[in-house]
């Protein structure tokens, strides 16, 4: 399978390298540019970023599985991150992260068959005073309870 | 609280704005430091305000700076610690999101002091929201001539980039962080040598904390000595004390170094939550050794923290009710750092996994007489025993729990055995 990218994509890496005193520096926003697009990395993409930053194709699969947020498998229209550390957790975090998993049919750490929702419990987001607090995709929620989760819910499509 | 020049982190809806900021005051001290200081002058002044670092080991700025080697023709880099994973803690957040341009308006401070041309913001994945705002200030401010070539019309320039983590607690370690620019895993480096004579790329570099390099223009627009008189002798200013957990007004307060705890908690935050009392308190992020009601005097700064055993560290403090059992708390520590512990160092892989299994055991009923001893048994294994302050910092809370918290504890296990 041949690997691309848009055009946009393309551009903005271009930028990117040539700002980076060493272009295998690159190697994370350019991750993230080739997830924000496809949704994940693909072993494809792996290799294409590989040659694109004059790495080899192990040296970005050691970078991939070091860090959470970076996915070899897709993920859900939206991901849902759930905060479960210690202010979350004394805001009742537990019941969040049971009650998403009941209304979503599926555990933490996993993604709807209709490939709609991923739902993901996670360490301190650093919206502590906010707690429970979640994140939708780039956005944040809090404090959230079950009524606003639901309503949040209800509010994507 | 005091004046908006002032004050870290403003009011008002579009205080992020480059209108806004000016109409603070905003990029005069660099641009009066940039036209008619020496960098060494720089240095001196923010070495003259006693401002402390941030982030949590609480090094004096100004001699970081001064560590930089100043021959030598290797780029030198500024890294801003951005990355804020430290649980508890939401202070950098606030002042990014409110006030990115007082951030950009340090780094250049700091980057002429210190002759760099290139500055990093090194910022947490989860914070694309606000590394977006941030890239648009950095937009605003080189339409401006404020960053790029020729900054103020001096003959200084200085490229500012953001770059995004992946989610990595352990890349909040200045020496992961570096590897992760670099685009490697964050495996923290052996030290020495330091990052002041061999950083990122090999430059030498300095890495300070969102809100140390904040503080910075404060200084030079209100003088070092106005700034040391804001806090204590030897560690100057104001800090933004994230206050979460069980307390009736959780938020960020902004207040003099040296504020006691209890008045943080009472006069500020509002009190224990409805219907509670306070059974421990973190007092700098959940590396932080746990405080006991009875140790809320405390002052808050480095060295009065270092006295009680614990630490100031990111100064974000964790109220825990005495509702909750005291297992939760022990689970969710040890839980976390064998999550995020990198996994180079023996001691802090298997300590951190194995205390965390231990703690499970325990809070699903199932401890055993000797567990508390292993569990110190594991966490002293680990103190002083890795790479990075990450052993230390996974270690301290769990030995202050066992210590503090032993009878609880031991009345937990014991419950569990009768019910078997």
């Amino acid at each position: 399978m041949i690997f691309s990218l848009s055009a946009g994509s393309l551009k903005r890496i271009e930028e990117l390298v040539r700002r980076y005193p060493k272009k295998e520096a690159a190697l994370l926003p350019v991750l993230h540019i080739v997830q924000r697009e496809k949704g994940y990395i693909s072993p494809e993409a792996e290799e294409w970023v590989a040659a694109t930053l004059g790495l080899s194709p192990l040296q970005v699969r050691e970078v991939l599985s070091f860090y959470t947020l970076l996915r070899r498998k897709p993920a859900g229209k939206y991901v849902i991150q759930v905060c479960r550390n210690i202010s979350c957790f004394l805001a009742g975090a537990e019941e969040i992260v049971k009650h998403l998993e009941a209304k979503l049919g599926v555990p933490a750490g996993e993604t709807t068959p209709d490939g709609k929702y991923t739902l993901v419990a996670v360490e301190c987001l650093g919206n502590c005073d906010h707690a429970p607090c979640l994140m939708v995709n780039d956005d944040d929620y809090g404090p959230v309870s079950r009524d606003k989760v639901d309503a949040i819910l209800k509010g994507l499509s | 609280m005091t004046d908006i020049q002032a004050a870290l982190i403003p009011t008002g809806e579009n205080s992020f704005r480059l209108e806004a900021y000016l109409g603070r005051g905003g990029y005069e001290a660099a641009r009066t430091a940039l036209l008619t200081r020496k960098p060494q002058e720089v240095i001196e002044e923010v070495k003259k305000a006693n401002l402390r670092g941030r982030g949590g080991a609480g090094f004096p700025a100004g001699s970081k700076w001064a560590f930089v080697p100043q021959a030598g023709d290797q780029p030198r880099y500024l890294c801003v610690n951005a990355d804020e994973g430290e649980p508890g803690t939401f202070k950098d957040r606030a002042i990014m999101t409110r006030d990115p341009h007082l951030l950009l308006e340090g780094i250049i401070l700091a980057s002429y002091a210190v002759g760099v041309h290139t500055a990093f913001i090194y910022i947490r994945a989860e914070y694309e929201s606000i590394a977006r705002r941030i890239e648009a200030a950095i937009d605003e401010a080189r339409r401006k001539g404020f960053l790029g070539k020729g900054i103020f019309g001096s003959g200084f320039d200085l490229e500012v980039l953001v770059h995004r983590g992946a989610g990595s607690y352990i890349c909040g370690e200045e020496t992961a962080l570096l590897e992760s620019i670099e685009g490697k895993r964050g495996w923290p480096r052996l030290k020495p040598p330091f990052p002041a004579s061999v950083g990122l790329f090999r430059g030498p570099t300095v890495i300070n904390n969102v809100e140390t390099i904040a503080n910075v223009p404060l200084i030079f627009r209100h003088g070092a000595e106005w700034f040391a008189g804001r806090g204590l002798p030897r560690d100057g200013g104001m800090r933004l004390f994230g206050v979460s957990g069980a307390v009736k007004k959780p938020g960020l307060y902004e207040l003099p170094v040296g504020t006691p705890l209890r008045t943080i908690i009472y006069d500020w935050a509002g009190g224990p939550a409805e219907g509670q009392g306070i059974k421990a308190v973190v007092p700098g992020g959940l590396s932080a050794p746990l405080l006991t009601p009875g140790e809320l005097d405390v002052p808050m700064d480095h060295e009065s923290l270092a006295r009680a055993r614990s630490m100031l560290g990111s100064a974000g403090i964790i109220v825990i009710g005495d509702r909750t059992p005291i297992i939760d708390i022990l689970r969710i520590v040890a839980r976390f750092y064998a999550h995020e512990s990198c996994g180079q160092c023996t001691p802090c892989r298997i300590g951190t996994t194995w205390i965390g299994k231990i703690a499970d055991r325990i809070g699903a009923g199932g401890g055993a007489a000797g567990d508390l001893d292993l569990i110190r048994h594991l966490a002293e294994g680990m103190k002083g025993r890795t790479l990075c302050p990450m052993g230390d910092a996974a270690a301290f809370p769990v030995l202050s729990i066992v210590e503090k918290f032993g009878v609880e504890l031991g009345e937990t296990i014991s419950r569990g055995a009768e019910g078997r």
